[in-house]
């Protein structure tokens, strides 16, 4: 079946769909890693978003029910060069044309893509329109463009409440807590010894999985839970998840982070880190293409060593920014931007990328042990 | 770190000839890394034994000896350089192994020369078996069940825990030589053996077979700061059981989750700290169960290897460049990336197309051997293709190997039994994937294809792909894209398609009963045109400044051709016999000319161990097919003023008529001349216009022919097919029973195909000579007279420049014809003539108006590029303008000397005659022509002996020759053993002989002396077909034996004059640029 990807500065790119059918409007955006689709897919991070990947054969590996970062798929769409209808891994269940279709996500196959990401890296990230032809075989390109334009975009919009938890839970009671390869080659420590409440705005399942090898009982709380909320469970620590889109309107989670602030170690990763430089007085702007792959350099300042990272972010914060209670911990090689943060006074530090992988290296994974040892000495 | 004060002067070490596992990929490494280095303000000492490398080349070093790679002789090198430090990941398992030595004997030590890059502990761990099982056991990764064996014995017990089949893997050897697997105790004894004795400290690792599981390679990078980046993943679709180096292989990685992968990086970058290789590049196998996902570890390379160049290739991110950097205190952070130019090479590369690389084999020169791919190399060369898809980068590639495929083709066996074609499938072989497609269009199922070959499922339903969509466009019901001659706009779909999927125009036309010109108009009448795009290290995300490009078929070509005056060099595709290195060198050459003149230079290539391939060579490089298509398009995008055929071999040259009657303008001599010189009739005109002589020949267009003609010119006669490389089917054959069984077996002959059929010169001597003419002036770069007789293939035999018997009547004879020849078949650019002397009478053997493969043995030999010349003379320049107008006489000798892969195919005829053999050649220089032949032999990794015995025996005819060698070797304290005919000669006169039976006469035979480790030394001239099997086996045991051995009598002169040479002292070392003062 036909379909076409139509941008917003008039592009269209035709191919064939897979996955599910209809119509969908999003940012469009690359991801550069080879591997990880479907943790790519999965990521709450996308919300909001059409995803192409650069790696042109998608769907080798099909899916399973374990490589998943969040309850199922979470992009708007998918774009790939060829999609591999036979799917070849001995963990593999379903294929990705039956695990996008059963889940609603609208793929398109067979376009140019590195067409597109040469657009989207020379003119940067637009707003884009996915569709797949009626049942009368009608797909009309101008429309598409036209309601690609018309879409409001990313910018000042609290995607946040599409994807944090309802209500709070304990991960180990989560159905996905007991599934899953664990990614770190520690040995797990005593479960539960540190007591540490994580805040929802998009949270990936590594991310849970991580802090619950390294010894963490972790309570998940929604987006918006106050501080008090939280400071009434005296936890041994707080952590600020990932999630999608811009942070600047979410000043709920800025106040809260404001507020616990001083009171117990808080790590944050991406949009948490964001919301953390935001409640710390910094800004926030919007990059032109993003960060989005598995291969991305951050040096980390105090030893000088590299780490290879996994990176999905839009938006960033400004390094010129920051108060000077605050040091600069890690920079991108590739264009200086800022990697991560840490508090002069108080036990807090954030990273822009992504430790927790998954997709990605593994090379960052020693931030989750800088928490525990930054919950032992509070 | 910044770059390293403390060091001044770097000693590199090379690869030496170009053997099976060894190949142009440490030239490639070897450059790079002098570049880098001498970039960087450091001297360079260089030594390597090969002269067709372009790092040999005397601008790329300070001091560059093309001397023997052995421990001795590189030894001379240190003291007479004092360099800092040697650096010795770069050079491949030669360089490494000699490093060792070197380190281990305490000459390092002695002479203060720091080891960088690797030390020798990491190389001991990494090399040896016992000592790397154990690295990897401490950091809890598995590796297969195995034991390691010093003797018969120890194996035995080991099979007993390990069981069969058992894998058996000689430590120190190349490329797997002496390796393979066993399936019962009897073949297992005999392989043990094999391999204890071939391992340089007998010693072997029996593993747990895990034939079937798939296979993977990571190619890491560490720097001093213990920074590890991975630079790129291969998958193998041949699983674990063939050797990686004969295995088609993919990048990246396709059949595993990040997962799977994030585990398998995780192990790499253990592996790497573990083994403790300080900077630079590393190669890590892997093997996983497709069952489980269960990872254990293969092997790991402490160095850069063919599958760093390759990976190099298929990235963009020069691994070697950055491994020297690494090894004199750079950090990752500190290089930048040449691709994008703004971002740091300390990054992992990612890629937004497919890479396939497809061996090439050449079995068909090897005739008798077992033709079985195993875990031991025997592959000469390979090719590497991009795509946008899988089935695109597999069509291309299997096009990019010239042996006639124009993709994923139909075999001609298609109609094999069913049980035949299963065992086609479940052992590996050259032609598996054509079985594979033969399998699929009986519509055998992916599960039982996966059950014979256990290649994975993903590839198998890509190659289906290919076979069903083929199918549907030969399908009656399907609309052919040309109706009446007529393109069919409906069709473009369908085309579009095709083209993705890989089809070439050859394909096409074969579907669709059309000829290749008529798909290619059509095609371009439709509007379907190859789009071009660069590789650049990551998928689009940075601007790219390196021009590297290939094609695919997709909506977008952001290639931007400039105005420039443009010359594009087509280069020599993958590896062969008759056709490698040499032709590079020559690629290379014109480029960097080119360059220099204000040409924007473009290469075509598709061979990734070259340096032809390297994005700093050209100005713009596309890695793409030689085939009629693939440069057209190239062609039609960049428009050049110029095309090159002449310099990449028989590649470019076969294209040439094709290219210019689609227009191309194709510089130097011109495809007609270079016709009139491969056509008989044609060239007999050439000679007999300027009067000079060929041997007796005729020419046969059927079997019944050739009889006749042969015996008019009495044998023995030299037959060929017309039209073929390297000599293939060559044979010189001598009575009519022979010449009965050639026709049968070799060649079918016929009026398209005849058969040429040449007076044998028996006893002639042949000279090769080397020319440049620019259409005015011809001078001659080198006239090379080869030691064995004319017959034995002239890239087989040893040859002396200048010569060392001719007289100077004959020296100017030779130079007269060749400006003759030049000017009759107006040369512009370079020409080979080969020539025979007999009875004082010179006859014209071949003319090729092209680079030769002696052009980079020359250059070196006489100290002027002449491959350099000559394409500044196509480009436009005269002689005189470049200042080369007399020849240069050198007050030394070089002697160049071919290098066989016998060793890796047991049972095949190692005689030598017309067809070529060899894989690649070694050159030795010195004042005096005996120790420049001994340093030749040395450097083939034929120490000649000083002492000892020596086994003589030669047919009758040569039997007065060798008297007086016999004699000589007597004087010089040799023992002598002979058979019984020889042995009564050398009694006559006067020697000591201890006489041997022939084999199957009675015992001892020179067999069992062999087996004693009693013979230093071996003469033995053919004696026709009679007693070929004893000569055989005699050959075969000197091969695995290391033992010297010299089948004609001036090849036995020269070995025995070099003997009493060396005698009188040991050789001395000199750079080529104090030859070359």
């Amino acid at each position: 079946m036909k379909a076409i990807l139509a941008l917003a500065d008039g592009t269209v790119f035709e191919g064939q769909q897979f996955g599910a059918t209809g119509e969908t409007v999003g940012e469009v955006v690359f991801n550069t890693s080879m591997t990880g689709y479907q943790e790519v897919l999965t990521d709450p991070s996308y919300n909001g978003q059409i995803v192409t990947m650069t790696y042109p054969l998608i769907g080798n590996y099909g899916c399973n029910e374990v490589d998943i970062e969040s309850i199922g798929p979470q992009v708007e769409g998918f774009v790939v060069r060829e999609y591999s209808a036979y799917h070849s891994n001995w963990r593999s269940k379903w294929s990705l044309d039956t695990y996008l279709a059963e889940n609603g996500i609208i793929g398109i196959q067979n376009i140019d893509t590195r067409a597109l990401t040469r657009r989207l890296r020379v003119h940067g990230v637009m707003n884009g329109c996915l569709a797949t032809e009626d049942a009368d075989g009608n797909l009309d390109a101008a429309n598409l463009v036209a309601k690609a334009q018309a879409w409001h975009g990313l910018v000042g919009w609290d995607l946040v409440q599409r994807v944090t938890c309802p209500n709070p839970y304990a991960w180990n009671q989560h159905p996905s807590s007991s599934v899953g390869l664990q990614s770190s080659t520690l040995t797990p420590s005593e479960n539960g010894k540190y007591r540490v409440v994580a805040m929802d705005f998009g949270i990936k399942y590594n991310i849970l999985r991580q802090l619950t090898e390294h010894g963490c009982e972790v309570q998940v709380v929604p987006a918006k839970t106050t501080a008090a909320e939280i400071l009434a469970a005296n936890p041994d620590g707080i952590f600020l998840s990932n999630g999608p889109g811009d942070p600047m309107p979410l000043d709920y989670a800025i106040k809260t982070v404001q507020e616990l602030l001083g009171e117990k170690p808080i790590f944050g990763i991406c949009l948490g880190h964001q919301l953390l430089g935001l409640a710390l007085g910094g800004k926030t702007y919007k990059l032109k293409f993003g960060h989005r792959g598995a291969n991305q350099p951050v040096k980390h300042l105090e030893t000088d060593q590299i780490e290879i990272t996994s990176q999905n972010h839009g938006f960033c914060v400004d390094i010129d920014s920051l108060p000077n209670t605050v040091d600069i911990t890690h920079i991108n090689l590739n264009d200086n931007t800022l990697e991560g943060i840490q508090h002069r006074e108080y036990p807090a530090f954030s990273v822009q990328y992504h430790p927790e992988a998954s997709p990605g290296p593994h090379d960052a994974s020693y931030l989750f042990s800088k928490f525990i040892q930054m919950m032992e000495k509070n | 770190m910044p770059k390293r004060t403390d060091i001044e002067k770097i000693l590199i070490i090379g690869s030496g000839a170009i053997i099976i596992g060894q190949a142009c990929e440490f030239d490639y490494s070897g450059t790079q890394a002098c570049k880098a280095l001498k970039e960087e303000g450091y001297q360079i000492v260089l030594v390597n034994s090969n002269p067709a490398t372009i790092m040999t080349d005397p601008d790329f070093a300070d001091r560059t000896y093309v001397e023997p790679i052995t421990a001795d002789t590189v030894e001379l090198v240190i003291e007479k350089e004092r360099p800092h430090a040697l650096l010795p990941t770069l050079g491949g398992q030669t360089a490494l192994n000699v490093s060792v030595a070197l380190a281990e004997s305490g000459v390092l030590d002695k002479y203060d020369v720091e080891l960088i890059g690797a030390k020798l502990p990491a190389i001991q761990k990494a090399e040896d078996r016992a000592l790397f099982k154990q690295a990897m056991e401490k950091i809890g990764l598995a590796v297969p069940n195995s034991g390691i064996a010093h003797s018969v014995q120890e194996a035995i017990a080991l099979v007993d825990e390990i069981g069969f089949p058992a894998i058996i893997r000689p430590a120190f050897t190349l490329g797997g030589t002496g390796g393979g697997i066993a399936y019962n105790i009897e073949e297992y004894q005999k392989m043990v053996a094999a391999g204890l004795a071939l391992s340089p400290i007998n010693e072997l690792l029996i593993e747990e077979s895990i034939i079937g599981w798939k296979e993977f390679e990571l190619e890491v990078m560490r720097d001093g700061a213990d920074n590890v980046v991975i630079i790129c993943s291969i998958e193998n679709v041949d699983p674990m059981g063939v050797h990686t180096g004969d295995s088609i292989t993919v990048a990246p990685i396709q059949t595993l989750t990040d997962k799977e992968y994030q585990e398998m990086r995780d192990s790499a970058i253990k592996i790497i700290r573990e083994i403790g290789v300080d900077t630079g590049g590393s190669n890590i196998q892997f093997a996983v169960d497709p069952k489980t996902g269960k990872q254990v570890v293969i092997e790991m390379n402490p160095r850069v290897s063919r599958s760093s160049a390759l990976a190099s290739k298929a990235t963009g991110f020069p691994i070697a460049k950055i491994a020297a950097k690494l090894a004199v205190g750079y950090n990752l952070d500190e290089i930048p990336n040449d691709i994008t130019a703004e971002t740091p090479a300390c990054f992992e590369p990612t890629i937004d197309y497919v890479v396939v690389k497809i061996p090439r084999w050449a079995f068909e020169k090897f005739r008798g051997t077992d033709e079985t791919l195993t875990t031991q190399m025997k592959s000469v060369g390979e090719a590497m293709s991009i795509g946008g898809t899988f089935k695109e980068a597999l069509q291309k590639g299997l096009r990019s190997l010239e042996t006639g495929w124009s993709g994923f083709d139909n075999h001609p066996l298609e109609e094999l039994p069913l049980s035949e074609l299963s065992s086609k499938l479940t052992i590996p072989n050259v032609e598996r994937i054509f079985y594979i497609k033969s399998a699929l269009k009986r519509g055998m199922s992916i599960d039982d294809i996966y059950s014979y070959t256990h290649i994975d499922p993903f590839f198998l339903y890509n190659l289906q792909e290919i076979v069903h969509f083929e199918r549907h466009l030969s399908s009656p019901q399907t609309r052919p894209f040309i109706e009446n001659g007529k393109p069919d706009a409906e069709a473009v779909p369908l085309l579009r398609q095709a083209k993705q999927f890989g089809f070439s125009d050859r394909q096409l036309a074969e579907i669709y009963d059309v000829s290749e010109v008529e798909v290619r108009e059509t095609r371009k009448t439709l509007g379907i045109e190859a789009t071009f795009k660069t590789v650049d290290t990551c998928a689009a995300e940075f601007e790219a400044e390196t021009p590297y490009y290939y094609s695919t078929c997709s909506s977008e070509d952001e290639v931007r051709p400039t105005d420039k005056e443009k010359i594009m060099i087509l280069g020599g595709g993958p590896n062969r016999i008759g056709q490698g290195i040499e032709f590079d060198y020559c690629c290379v050459h014109a480029a960097m000319a080119l360059k220099t003149d204000g040409y924007e230079t473009i290469m075509v290539n598709s061979n990734p161990e070259t340096v032809s391939t390297d994005y700093d060579t050209s100005d713009r490089l596309y890695f793409e097919p030689l085939t009629r298509e693939d440069v057209l398009n190239i062609y039609d995008k960049e428009k050049p003023i110029g095309v090159i055929v002449q310099f990449g071999g028989q590649t470019p040259l076969n294209l040439a008529m094709a290219l210019k009657e689609a227009g191309v303008p194709i510089i130097g001599t011109s495809p007609e001349d270079i016709a009139r010189s491969e056509n008989r009739q044609l060239f007999k005109e050439v000679l007999d216009e300027i009067g000079l002589m060929q041997p007796p020949n005729g020419t046969a267009t059927s079997s019944e022919e050739a009889a006749p003609i042969a015996a008019s010119l009495g044998y023995p006669v030299i037959v060929r097919p017309s039209f073929v490389l390297g000599g293939r089917a060559m044979q010189i054959v001598y009575d009519e029973k022979l010449l009965e069984e050639y026709m049968d077996s070799a060649v079918q002959a016929s009026p398209e195909h005849p058969i040429l059929i040449d007076k044998y010169l028996e006893e002639a001597i042949e000279v090769d000579v080397d020319a440049i003419s620019d259409g005015h002036l011809t001078v001659i770069g080198g006239i090379m007279e080869h030691i064995e007789e004319a017959g034995v293939h002239s890239g087989d035999s040893d040859c002396v420049l200048p010569p060392y018997t001719l007289v100077d009547e004959q020296i100017d004879q030779l130079k007269e014809y060749t400006y003759a020849l030049a000017k009759a078949l107006n040369v512009r650019g370079l020409m080979n003539v080969q020539y025979a002397i007999k009875n004082d009478e010179i006859f014209v053997l071949e003319v090729n108006p092209r680079a030769s493969r002696t052009i980079p043995f020359v250059s070196k030999a006489i100290g002027v590029p002449l491959a350099k010349l000559a394409a500044r003379v196509m480009a436009g320049k005269p002689l005189h303008e470049l200042g080369f107008t007399s020849e240069i006489e050198p007050p030394y000798f070089s002697v160049k000397a071919p290098v066989f892969p016998f060793n890796r195919f047991p049972g095949a005829n190692s005689r030598l005659g017309p067809e070529m053999k060899s894989t690649g050649e070694v050159m030795g220089i010195d004042d005096d022509v005996s120790r420049a032949f001994a340093k030749a032999q040395k450097a083939c990794g034929y120490t000649l002996p000083l002492k000892g015995n020596a086994f003589i025996s030669v047919r009758n005819k040569d039997k007065r020759a060798v008297i007086f060698i016999a004699k000589k070797l007597t004087d010089m304290g040799f023992e002598l053993i002979a058979t019984h005919g020889t042995a009564k000669v050398l009694l006559r006169n006067g020697m000591d002989v201890q006489l041997v039976y022939s084999i199957g006469k009675g015992r001892p035979t020179i067999h069992d002396y062999i087996k004693n480790h009693a013979v230093d030394l071996i003469i033995n001239t053919p004696t026709g077909d009679l007693h070929r099997t004893n000569e055989l086996l005699i050959r075969q045991m000197a091969i695995e034996n290391d033992i010297p051995i010299f089948s004609t009598i001036p090849g036995a002169a020269a070995a025995v004059n070099a003997i009493d040479a060396l005698q009188s002292g040991e050789i001395s070392v000199k750079p080529l640029q104090d030859y070359h003062k």
